[in-house]
């Protein structure tokens, strides 16, 4: 620090202060919401300590069957299996297409190098209508295949690691090459235990990122059986105004976010490197 | 063990830029070779060539009696060594050291004995559960070169492989090399910039410029007969003086002798330049600078008509001062001529 | 564009290993987004058995069509609020951690977790908090006099938009404001004090125009978010109402399309925006490029 001035370190903190209590208040809401009972929510003014009913509200959560939706447990099934196939699809074919890209030199190189890029431009949003099309020509309506599979493409993952293996000296694989090791066991010995990190990274940002999906889920799934967890939430919210069941719903809600929260809170670092990396 | 035999060999990189022109090279069985010459002149890219780390347009190039024009890098059974020593970085040094090995299938056995031996030769037996960027620079060229040595292979290429060191270092290490390399007696093909390096280690030299040979010999016969006024200003340090005959015929004017015809060019090693009189080609200067390097001097002489400044060594401390005057002879029988078009020796 | 000085000598491998996602780009994304540019101009009959070239008439017909020009306004509104209060607090944001030493840590895990929390929890989040029977903040509001009701009234609704999906997006801008800030060198700042400026001077005049690349990029995702991703904060709220007042041209595409069925409009209002994204992503790229020079 240049010069240490009281003043300045204490509106440091308020100023600090301020925006934590900014960003943690409509969670604490829902916190609060999801530990009280039914009747004190709707008696006008909304209690701001907790009560003693979380237990029951998660209990019923977990238990109650509501009309339109599926069960509070399938849903996290689904929304787990979402959000680990993408994950896992996304970071298996964007690495071995950067490996072809950066590691071998072939016709057409640069056409896949733009095609890939061409996604960067192309949101669901922009093709919702033609894309559903796609997936019910093929029919992959209400299932995993169709969740998952047209997401997985990824210009960003394949971008991160051609970056990479751009920054890995040359002769680490022409000193495999004299060792000999050929392109599939230079990748398996040497090329994906040096990114490790990066996958790691990825894996995070990755995974919020799949639980987070809400409009594909929504065109692609019109059996409850696959639904995720936002489109429950969100389909149990649509309904509270007639029917005022906060205190579940906020505990429902809480706890379709805690997956990813706490991922971002103890992995930190990893989620860090994963979002500003993806971004360069 | 095996001869290496170039052939004809030429690179013609995209765009037609010609990186190798035409080049013959045999290197006999157990020699060490040096290659040497500026940067982009194209030893890396012949050692790479060698390696099978870039293809050949033309010629052929053998390990042994093999033509291995379009063999893979491993399959030429050679062993290299990188300037960045391109240590896999997430494996420990004995995992280094026994890559190459497994990928051969080499037995257990013999991979454990192989490694063992080569670290006991470099010193390296303590750091072999290290991983590579818990080491040194000096010890991690050791592993480099252990990662050739366990390979037994028919030679090693080294690629500049001293010039991440620092002085020092770099002075032990050679001497090293050289010591490893006579006592393994593995053919070996050693591409450097720095000519000091160069000399010393070589059993015979190879100078290279704009991807031709310019000459190859023992280092001593290049230093004492340059065959061309590039290996004559690139061998020996300080370098040269090279002084154009028009000017000097000016300046020296009866102690000038009379050179074969075609010479248009002097050259001079500083250290066989003579302060005082004597025979020779007489001339007398201004000292500018004067570099006291500790067991011999260099002055930077100012000759007036000459556009250049001349260099000369002399042993101990210097016997003048700057802005001196000096006079000194050039002795004929130190005299190199050349010809400036051709850029070759007149003898 | 660059490979390895040298590279392996495979023939067929290469194309083994773009396959996987080149297969699922062309069949999910390229070919879709050559469906919409194509169905854009032309017409199906009411049975779907025949369709016929109409050339631009749909987009004639968008461009005069008042819900969607209103639709480009609102939208234009709420990307620049958005954009403009989620920089705005995460600048401040980021400028306070970058001043303390230890405790900046603390501050940054408490700010950056609303990251993942998903655009549809951050809408219901703010819809309860807004909610006129039970919400906390109608009921505060109530003592100013402002009788809140986001489903009746547009501005309302909008406002609980707007602050839904600016919230939701602090985190992000927070992060990549800090680490521009940690990146401008320290003694600059030394250099600027000895000359005698004081720390809001020093701000504006050494540290903000050096920020500069990260607001701008940070301009261009913020813009790109706030058309795209907030989707799920619309629908999990007002649903683009009441009476189209929240109705952004991303939840268009969607209600037209998806729940309206008229194919011709939806489709040219997709590739609009796909021009505009296309737009988007090379000033963004362009400026990647100039950055990489440094």
């Amino acid at each position: 620090m240049v010069e240490n001035r009281p003043w300045l370190t204490f509106l440091t903190h308020f100023v600090l202060i301020c925006g934590v209590v900014i960003v943690v208040f409509p969670v604490y809401i829902a916190l609060i919401a999801s530990t009280h009972g039914p009747t004190a929510l709707s008696s006008g003014m909304m209690p701001l300590l907790p009560g003693a009913e979380l237990w029951n509200n998660v209990v019923q959560v977990l238990t109650e069957q509501r009309r339109g939706v599926a069960p509070f447990w399938l849903m996290a099934w689904n929304s787990l299996w979402m959000a680990i196939i993408i994950t896992v699809g996304k970071i298996a074919i964007s690495i071995i297409s950067a490996y072809a890209i950066v590691y071998f030199r072939f016709p057409g190189r640069v056409l896949a190098f733009w095609l890939i890029f061409i996604t960067l431009m192309l949101p669901v949003e922009v093709r919702i209508i033609p894309t559903f099309a796609v997936v019910a020509n093929l029919g992959m309506l209400n299932s995993y295949a169709g969740l998952t599979i047209p997401l997985i493409a990824s210009a960003t993952a394949t971008f991160l690691f051609r970056q990479f293996f751009m920054t890995i000296p040359d002769e680490m694989m022409e000193a495999a090459r004299v060792d000999g090791a050929g392109p599939l066991k230079f990748f398996r010995d040497i090329l994906l235990p040096l990114s490790r990190t990066n996958i790691a990274a990825l894996c995070v940002i990755l995974f919020i990122y799949g639980w987070m999906q809400y409009l594909w889920p929504l065109l692609v799934t019109t059996d409850p059986k696959y639904y995720t967890l936002m489109m429950g939430v969100k389909r149990m919210a649509a309904v509270a105004d007639a029917d005022p069941q906060w205190n579940t719903i906020m505990a429902a809600v809480v706890m379709a976010m805690l997956p990813p929260v706490l991922i971002v809170i103890f992995m930190q670092r990893l989620f860090v490197k994963g979002l500003v990396e993806t971004e360069k | 063990m095996a001869s290496i035999d170039l052939k004809g060999v030429r690179k013609v990189y995209q765009g037609n830029v010609t990186a190798i022109h035409a080049l013959d090279l045999s290197i006999a069985d157990g020699e060490l070779v040096v290659l040497v010459g500026p940067s982009g002149c194209g030893k890396s890219t012949l050692l790479r060539m060698i390696a099978g780390l870039e293809t050949i347009t033309d010629g052929t190039i053998s390990i042994g009696e093999d033509v291995v024009n379009k063999k893979e890098p491993a399959e030429r059974d050679i062993a290299m060594v990188f300037q960045n020593y391109a240590l896999y970085p997430h494996m420990s040094v004995r995992q280094n050291l026994e890559y190459g090995l497994k990928n051969r299938g080499t037995p257990r056995d013999e991979i454990d004995r192989r490694v063992n031996e080569a670290a006991r030769i470099l010193e390296i037996t303590p750091f072999l559960d290290r991983k590579p960027r818990q080491l040194s620079g000096g010890q991690r060229q050791r592993v480099a070169m252990g990662r050739a040595i366990v390979r037994q292979p028919k030679a090693f290429l080294f690629d500049e492989p001293l010039s991440n060191l620092d002085a020092k270092l770099r002075g032990q290490m050679r001497i090293e090399i050289r010591r490893l390399q006579r006592s393994l007696k593995t053919t070996s093909v050693y591409v450097t910039h720095d000519q000091l390096e160069a000399m010393t280690l070589a059993d015979r030299l190879v100078v290279m410029n704009g991807g031709r040979i310019e000459q190859v010999g023992k280092p001593i016969e290049l230093y004492d007969k340059p065959a061309s006024l590039f290996v004559a200003g690139f061998i020996g340090s300080p370098p040269m003086n090279l002084l154009p005959i028009a000017a000097l015929q000016a300046i020296a004017g009866g102690t000038m002798p009379n050179l074969p015809t075609g010479t248009d060019i002097v050259g001079i090693r500083p250290d066989e330049v003579v302060v005082g009189s004597g025979e020779g080609i007489a001339l007398s200067g201004t000292v500018e600078l004067i570099e006291p390097v500790g067991g011999e001097s260099h002055l930077y002489v100012r000759v007036e008509g000459l556009d250049q400044t001349l260099i000369l060594v002399q042993q101990g401390r210097a016997s003048v001062g700057e802005a001196d005057k000096v006079d000194f002879v050039l002795p004929l029988a130190a005299l190199h001529g050349f010809n400036k078009e051709s850029g070759l020796r007149v003898d | 564009m660059d490979t390895k000085r040298t590279v392996f000598p495979s023939q067929g491998l290469p194309y083994l290993l773009v396959a996987p996602q080149l297969i699922i780009t062309i069949i999910f994304f390229i070919w879709p987004a050559g469906q919409a540019v194509k169905s854009s101009f032309e017409r199906e009959d009411p049975f779907g058995l025949s369709t016929s070239f109409v050339g631009l008439l749909h987009y004639l017909r968008l461009f005069q069509e008042p819900d969607y020009l209103a639709s480009v306004g609102r939208t234009a509104l709420f990307a620049l609020a958005v954009t403009i209060i989620s920089m705005g607090l995460a600048l401040v944001l980021a400028v306070a951690v970058n001043r303390l030493i230890r405790a900046g840590t603390a501050y940054s895990t408490m700010l950056l977790w609303p990251y993942a929390v998903s655009p549809v929890v951050a809408g219901i989040l703010w819809w309860f908090i807004f909610n006129s029977s039970t919400g906390i903040l109608p009921y505060m509001l109530e003592f100013f006099g402002l009788d809140w009701n986001h489903q009746l009234n547009g501005t309302h609704a909008m406002i609980l938009i707007i602050v839904a999906a600016s919230w939701k997006q602090i985190s992000y801008n927070f992060l990549f404001f800090l680490a521009g800030l940690q990146s401008v060198p320290q003694s600059l700042n030394e250099a600027a004090a000895i000359d005698g400026a004081g720390p809001f001077k020093r701000f504006w005049t050494i540290v903000f125009p050096l920020l500069s690349p990260t607001t701008f990029f940070l301009m261009i995702v913020n813009l790109n978010y706030t058309m795209f991703d907030t989707f799920g904060v619309i629908d999990a709220t007002t649903a683009g109402g009441p009476n189209q007042a929240t109705n952004t041209l991303v939840y268009k595409v969607y209600t037209d399309g998806y729940i309206g069925l008229n194919l011709g409009s939806s489709s040219a209002q997709s590739v609009i925006l796909m021009l505009f994204v296309i737009v988007l992503t090379v000033i963004q790229f362009r400026y990647v490029e100039r950055r990489v020079q440094y």
